[in-house]
Formats: C-alpha cells, structure tokens, sequence
C-alpha cells in the first residue's frame, strides 16, 4: 500500500470519553462559526484527506506553499489550507488556547488550538495560487473576499456534520481498508465534478486496463454557477457503474471540498489527497481543475514535473473523441482522420441536449446515464 | 522558511558533469538537478503506513459491509 503524504497518515477525530470531554469544554470555549467549505477543511484535515497536515497552515508553511509549492518541511503542498477571520474576531483570541469550531448552526464540530494569528496579501495569494488577478476568475474572487487574518493551529475533531451523501463518504483509513480488501495493489483515482460521458468512461478504463482498481472521487462542495449539481453527479455516476463496470474492479466514494480552479497547482493538490486514499495512479486529463482559458490545456500535466517526489503516479491523457471511420473513441495520438469524422464530446453540447430533454447519442453519452439526468427538474448550480 | 536555501559543496568535476547533463534540458541550474534528485531519493525513503489494530480495522469492515463497498 502507498504511503500517506508525507509518509503518515493524519487521525484527529475524538471519540469516546476524549469526545465527551470535548463537549463538555466545548460550552466555555470562544466560538468560530464556519462556512461549509472551511467545515469541509476541517473534516479533511482530522480524517488524513490532507495527510500530513493536523491543522491550518502556520505562516512558515503559508509562505512555503505560495512562494515554493512546499510546507516549511519540503513536503510537496500547493493549495493553502487557511483559516481566515475578521481582524476584530481575531483580537479576542488568544495564542496557546483552545476555540471551538462550529458549524453555522451552531452545532459543536472541532476544537481548534490556536498556535498562531497572521496577516497576508490576498492579492498575492491570487496571484500565486491561480496565476491571474482576473476577477472573473472564481478563484482569484473567492480570494479577494478573504477576511484579513489567519488562524493557524491543529484541529481534533468532535462530531463531522451529517451529510446527504453519507453513503458514499469514506475517509482514507476506510478506503485503505477497502483497496486491500478487494486485493488491489494499484489503485488510479479519477477526479471528477462532472457527470460521466463516453470520453470519461474510455479514460477511466483505458487507466484502468493497467490498474487493479478504479476509484472514482467526485468532488461534493462548493462548484461555480451552471456546474452540475452534486446528487446528479452522484446518481449520474451511480448508474454507469452498475451498467458499465465490474463490481470488483470500480469503486466511488465522495470528497467534501471546494473546487478552487487552480488549474496546475489544484491538479496537484488532487493527486496528493487520492496518495492519502491509497490511489497509486491518478487521471489527469486536459486542463484538469481549470476554468475558462486561464491555464494552457496541458499546463496540469507539466507541472508534475516539479515533483518528482510525490508518489503518486500521475496518468496524461490527451482529448479523447470519437472517430466515425475509426467507429471508436479516439485520440490524436491513434486516429489518422481529419476532424470532419470526429464528434467532440464536448460538455456545453450535451447539456443543451438534455436541457432540451434530448437523450445525446450513443456515441457521447450512455442512455442510462442520460436519463438519470434528465430525471432532474434543475441538474444544474444556479 | 526561514533560510531557503544553502551551500553545499560537491566536487568541480561532479559540478561540470552535471552541468553536461542539463545543457538542452528544462532544469536551468546545478541546483535544481540536485535538488530534483534528493527529492527522488526521498520520496523513495517514505515511511510506511500505519498499520491499524485490529479492532479498528474490522470496525472499518463493519461499515464497508452495511454500506455495500465489500460482501
């Protein structure tokens, strides 16, 4: 079995009388609420999704991360894992003591020992982090709406809050077991916030005809606006496996995140929490976690060549469509015919399709997953 | 990171043979070859993963079970 990020893997959730305590503490604690996506943050780091992190990022290592892609350690991060508040939230928490993070109903999720208060540059941060200042950017956006102070230290967690998609919520400890349960030793992850079409299908099984196993991680959280919905992609997803796939050989879970849109340095974030969910391999496609034309469409594949320490090996797959004289699903590197004979599975046209509650053909979409779709009234994030 | 970088020495011969070895590549320094090597050797070093007890790990099978992952 791979080796956890930064070779261990994080557990930091209470049970038992360690939880009670907490809970009991938890009443005379300095309460932080949360947004869902920092709760998710939360969540990750405790369950090891974010190995080898156990909190939120401390200056050394915020710095490490934007200026070098690496924490303070020199361990491969490229996505800031920060907690941000208000200044004047901020000047009632002390250093060295203990604040209980909630969720925004309130409800008890972590302690958090707060070891360190700080400022940073969100223009900077932008910058480094999704390589435009455009404000159309959802990334560069997000950023600017940061509040002015971060909160660094390590998190334990007391109770996960109660998702929709439970059953299909395994941490990296679950998964770990499952892998080897199933007696796979290699293991390629494929990261998704897309409903599956016929290019995703021969992606995944092109990866996985030199793999034990199949995972496939869609990304539940925060997307932007005219993204599919999360209960379709999973219902969408749900039905090619029980049609397409081998029982024994495919397997889903979910992973609570935000998507960033960073493009390169998200496309290494990805493959270092599916190393924590015991993938060998990982899928990377054609701009992989970009967004409009930010990024050059292979932009995600060269920078893994500033990692040659990750461990996680990464699969490059070109633009895969379908050759009417080939009668296949294709690439440039293995089909010799000009575009005239190609259909483009391209994303915009099948969601005009079953907006209009057109099933796409055969040749880009599988009608069972077409119609889960379209079983939707609104697939789609307004 | 409060020094980002320092000095180490390694023989001129050793020097001029790596500079050889990069002239045409996408590495633009010494340095950065022998920081991309170390960082091989590194990653090939990385610890094992914790094995968990017993008890934990049938717990975890408990919940594969009832949520259908394994028989």
């Amino acid at each position: 079995m791979i080796a956890p990020h930064g070779g261990r893997l994080i557990e930091r959730v209470l049970a038992g009388d360690k939880k009670k305590e907490a809970l009991e503490r938890a009443k005379s604690l300095p309460i932080i609420r949360l947004d869902e996506d920092a709760v998710s943050d939360v969540e990750n780091i405790a369950t090891g999704v974010y190995s080898p992190l156990a909190g939120f990022l401390g200056r050394k290592d915020f710095r490490g991360v934007l200026d070098h892609m690496r924490l303070a350690d020199d361990v491969a991060w490229t996505v800031p894992i920060v907690l941000d508040v208000e200044e004047v939230e901020a000047a009632k928490l002390k250093e060295g003591r203990d604040i209980l993070l909630a969720a925004q109903t309130g409800e008890p999720l972590a302690l958090f020992h707060l070891e360190e208060k700080y400022t940073f540059d969100r223009e900077e941060m932008a910058e480094k982090v999704y390589r435009t200042l455009d404000a159309a950017h959802p990334g560069v956006a997000r950023t600017r709406q940061m509040k002015p102070v971060l909160l660094a230290g390590r998190v334990d967690l007391i109770q996960a809050p109660a998702t929709s998609f439970a059953k299909w919520h395994l941490s990296p400890k679950e998964t770990r077991v499952l892998f080897r349960e199933k007696g796979w030793k290699t293991v390629v992850g494929f990261q998704t916030r897309n409903t599956p079409h016929i290019g995703h299908e021969y992606v995944q099984k092109t990866a996985l005809t030199f793999t034990d196993g199949l995972f496939i991680n869609p990304v539940i959280g925060r997307k932007k606006k005219g993204d599919y919905k999360d209960e379709v992609i999973l219902s969408s997803y749900e039905e090619l496996l029980k049609n397409y796939y081998l029982k024994d050989r495919a397997v889903m879970a979910i992973l609570k995140m935000e998507m960033r849109y960073a493009g390169p340095r998200e496309a290494i974030h990805h493959a270092i929490l599916r190393k924590n969910f015991g993938c060998t391999h990982i899928i990377i496609g054609r701009d992989h976690a970009g967004v409009g034309a930010y990024y050059k469409p292979y932009a995600a594949q060269d920078i893994f060549e500033e990692f040659p320490d990750l461990g996680i090996v990464p699969l490059f797959f070109r633009s895969f469509y379908f050759c009417k004289k080939c009668g296949s699903v294709v690439n440039e590197k293995i089909c010799p015919h000009p575009p005239a004979d190609q259909i483009q599975f391209s994303g915009t046209k099948i969601r005009d399709m079953l907006v209009k509650g057109e099933v796409p053909p055969v040749e880009m979409m599988r009608p069972e997953v077409a119609r889960v779709i379209m079983r939707f009234k609104e697939p789609f994030n307004e | 990171m409060d020094k980002e970088f320092t000095t180490v020495s390694i023989p001129t011969s050793l020097y001029k043979k790596i500079e050889e070895k990069i002239k045409g590549t996408e590495i633009t320094s010494v340095a950065s070859y022998i920081g991309k090597v170390l960082r091989e050797h590194f990653a090939k070093e990385e610890a094992s993963p914790e094995v968990f007890s017993r008890e934990e790990e049938e717990k975890v099978k408990e919940r594969l079970k009832a949520l259908g992952y394994i028989d």
